[in-house]
């Protein structure tokens, strides 16, 4: 039993393709409560940077920096009434919001948080990712028709319009980064080996043909990459309804769109389905163009001193975190009644910095560098997605249709035969 | 499917027509409670999709029966109800009741008095503007700019609280003049607040005026023709981007308008873009308004001699003026009595909402939303 545990620590493949299930059902859990945890911060960070950005402070009274609001949140919405409108299909209104949180966990099974570290490494990886959350629209459609209401139901119609035209943008964005895989290029653009001829689809294989070609493909084949990247990013913010491209829940227009009927338990569900999905989508955004888990300037800053300076940005991150919340906690107001809270922050800033020095031992910080900058890549997406959300107004139907058929479908397909073009020449 | 609907009087809920592919064409009750009607305002949409194929607007969720109130209390005892029905602009409100009084009384306001309130009644074009302007983009998904033209708006609220004591519902104005007299300070806060809010418009058009979204949205939104406008009765900024030079400050001048210099923007597309743009070019217009006026406020009485009774003789006023959102009249009938025979205000909200049906027709419901936003109604107007 022992060995089948520790067989797998000196094994070079994802718990899955070693077929070690308890590794496999310890990715699984890691990934949940790693998800789960994403959300909630996520949710905090969103209120906060939101509120910076429109000159308030936002979440404030609940703990410090009212960093303990996403908890009181979801405790709120645990223990609400549980209502059903007398109307509904009740059982399809009962599984909606389970097949959109469904479709947005599972497709975390191939995300490629390091060569290992992904729960399993399947050869059309990039295909399951596209195909399992692009079911979570079916939650959302589901939802609007089930709550027997105008304006879900204008909300579903919307989203599965959106979905249909902004799947093929991506999935031509997609194909291009695929065909990168294979063709390494010459002439201009060559990297001096010609390439296999034979592309991936495994997240995993993506991530490692960009190692092996020394780049990250957004930057191969100038500015093809880039464009594509471009297109992927527009058409992500789409697919997740987010705005400018929020129209299923456009709030001024359709009160809350397709969950206008659903409320407590339910209704957080969709929530999480929501950034889960936004989280997937930016993940595959980071492994298709930004070279996943690979450490940024592996060319320019390369050699053993290099690695070793890059490896201490995990540790040096959390001690950067603890010393904000001990700098917080420090200028937290003098007063007995700002004590427990100002105790409270020291403590997560300690806390923070006793995860930032074990980072620093070197087994742990091997194993965790990758982890580490998958994230932060993924971490800049997140924070666009909040940003745009400050930015731009929202979209109309039509113009949201243009966009996808007009703009976004040729340049996508212009990039695709220019790519495999540029390829072969 | 493309027939559009002359007459929705024989709109009922729960009649359904046909449409050529059989699905049924949906009606939508938008409000009361929503969170674009701008209060408790109900349109009734029949939608084919999305596109809109007629409206009706339900109102009077917020009638308090201010026109039948004024039958049952003196000329000054009304005085501080006119500051509710556009809660946003209680000052150009209250400056307009004053104004037909006086003509009732034929008494003048001082000049000095005529300064002060022309000074609060910019400054209250400028809030309300702003607080247009605010939820108008929060309509369209802009979000952040509601927080930076409230932000600016608190400081114009902050000069109403120094002055008067109170924020929204000011009661500034007294008939004959006004009660108060500038506070310590009063011309150095609304300089300030010029210089201040200046370069915060600019950062309000940096926000949206070339952002591409904001201008796809409202560029060809909800057109309204000079002459639908002349013809419905519509005023104010509508009207004025329908490119009618229409501003009853310079064509019936009342207060002391006449002595300022100021332009009235006009712009010719009839859009919500130009209607933006029009609105934005007036606040610029309202701070030369008020820098004129505070440079040159005289010293002098702030009130006219005005009897302890207030006691018109038997007649009738009209009297209008150019309120925030277009042309605020009030039409007084005195029977020599110390209270209003009746008193009949014209909002501008009320009329210019009678619009809507025409400039959302064949549209989206997007637009719905977009073009409510643009006419700039305050329900406590429409309804009063």
């Amino acid at each position: 039993m022992l060995d089948y545990i520790t067989s797998y620590l000196h094994s070079n493949e994802t718990p899955g393709g070693a077929g070690n299930m308890f590794w496999a059902f310890l990715y699984i859990l890691a990934i949940f409560v790693g998800l789960s945890i994403a959300v909630i911060a996520m949710n905090w960070l969103e209120r906060k940077i939101l509120a910076h950005m429109q000159v308030r402070l936002g979440p404030m009274r609940v703990g410090p920096h009212g960093l303990l609001q996403p908890i009181a949140d979801a405790l709120k919405l645990l223990i609400k009434e549980d209502i059903m409108p007398a109307e509904a299909d009740q059982l399809v209104f009962w599984v909606a919001p389970l097949i959109t949180v469904l479709a947005a966990f599972t497709t975390f099974i191939v995300v490629p948080f390091g060569p290992t570290h992904a729960v399993t490494d399947m050869n059309i990886g990039i295909l399951f990712m596209l195909g399992v959350s692009s079911l979570g629209v079916l939650g959302i459609v589901t939802a609007g028709w089930a709550s027997n209401s105008h304006y879900p139901l204008i909300g579903s119609l919307r989203s599965s319009a959106q979905m249909v035209s902004y799947e093929i943008a991506m999935g031509l964005a997609v194909v291009s980064a695929v065909l990168m895989t294979s063709l390494h290029g010459s002439g201009i653009y060559g990297t001096g080996t010609a390439g296999s001829g034979i592309g991936t689809l495994s997240m995993i294989g993506i991530v490692n043909a960009q190692q092996e070609q020394q780049t990250w493909f957004a930057f191969k084949f100038f500015p093809l990459g880039l464009i594509a990247l471009f297109v992927f990013a527009v058409a992500m913010v789409a697919e997740t309804n987010r705005a400018p491209f929020d129209l299923p829940e456009a709030e001024s227009e359709l009160t809350a769109g397709f969950h206008t009927e659903y409320s407590g338990f339910r209704w957080s569900l969709f929530f999480l389905a929501e950034y889960s999905a936004m989280i997937a989508v930016s993940s595959i955004a980071v492994t298709l163009w930004l070279g996943g888990w690979l450490r940024p300037f592996a060319n320019l800053l390369s050699g053993p001193t290099w690695d070793l300076v890059f490896s201490a940005f995990p540790g040096l991150t959390f001690l950067g975190l603890a010393a904000m919340a001990l700098f917080s906690a420090k200028r937290m107001p003098k007063h007995r009644f700002f004590k427990i809270q100002t105790l409270g922050l020291a403590g997560f800033g300690a806390v923070l910095g006793l995860i930032g020095l074990i980072l620093f031992i070197p087994p742990v910080r091997d194993r965790i560098q990758d982890i580490y900058w998958f994230v932060a890549k993924v971490a800049v997406f997140m924070y666009l997605y909040i940003w745009y959300r400050g930015t731009f107004p929202r979209y109309r139907f039509d113009q949201l249709m243009q966009v996808g058929w007009k703009v976004l479908l040729p340049t996508g397909l212009a990039v695709l035969v220019a790519t495999a073009l540029v390829g072969v020449l | 499917m493309t027939e559009t609907v002359k007459s929705l009087s024989h709109l009922e809920l729960g009649e359904r027509d046909e449409t050529f592919l059989g699905s049924n064409e949906l009606i939508i009750n938008m409000g009361p409670q929503h969170p674009a009607t701008h209060g408790v305002l109900r349109v009734i949409l029949k939608l084919d999709g999305e596109k809109v194929l007629g409206t009706e607007c339900v109102i009077g969720y917020l009638h308090r029966g201010v026109e039948k109130i004024a039958e049952n209390r003196t000329y000054s005892m009304f005085n501080p109800y006119v500051d509710r029905m556009d809660y946003v602009a209680a000052v150009s409100n209250g400056l307009g009741y004053c104004e037909a009084v006086e003509k009732l009384l034929n008494i003048q306001a001082p000049p000095r008095a005529n300064h002060i309130r022309v000074i609060l009644t910019e400054l209250n074009r400028i809030a309300s503007h702003q607080l247009w302007l605010g939820t108008h983009a929060l309509d369209i998904g802009a979000i952040t700019p509601l927080f930076y033209t409230f932000r600016d708006r608190e400081e114009i609220l902050k000069v109403f609280e120094k002055y008067c004591g109170a924020r929204l519902t000011t009661h500034a104005f007294r008939i004959g003049g006004c009660l108060y007299e500038t506070y310590e300070g009063f011309e150095r806060d609304v300089k300030k607040f010029c210089d201040f809010v200046q370069p915060k418009i600019d950062e309000y058009e940096e926000l949206l005026t070339t952002n591409r979204i904001w201008v796809e949205r409202t560029k060809g939104v909800g057109v309204i023709s000079a002459a639908d406008c002349k013809a419905l009765g519509v005023t104010g900024p509508v009207l004025r981007a329908s490119g009618v030079k229409w501003d009853i400050r310079k064509a019936q001048p009342y207060a002391n308008y006449s002595e300022f210099d100021f332009e009235i923007p006009t712009r010719g597309a009839g859009d919500t873009y130009d209607r933006y743009m029009v609105r934005m070019a007036e606040m610029r217009q309202s701070l030369r308004i008020i820098r004129q006026a505070v440079e040159r406020i005289p010293e002098g009485p702030i009130m006219a001699k005005v009897p302890k009774v207030i006691k018109p003789p038997v007649g009738e006023i009209y009297h209008s003026i150019e309120a925030p959102k277009g042309e605020l009249g009030y039409f007084i009938v005195s029977d020599g009595s110390t209270q209003p025979y009746r008193v009949r205000v014209r909002p501008p909200s009320f009329v210019n909402l009678q619009a809507l049906d025409s400039m959302v027709r064949g549209q989206l419901v997007a637009d719905v939303i977009a073009v409510i936003g643009t006419l700039d109604i305050v329900l406590g107007e429409v309804d009063r």
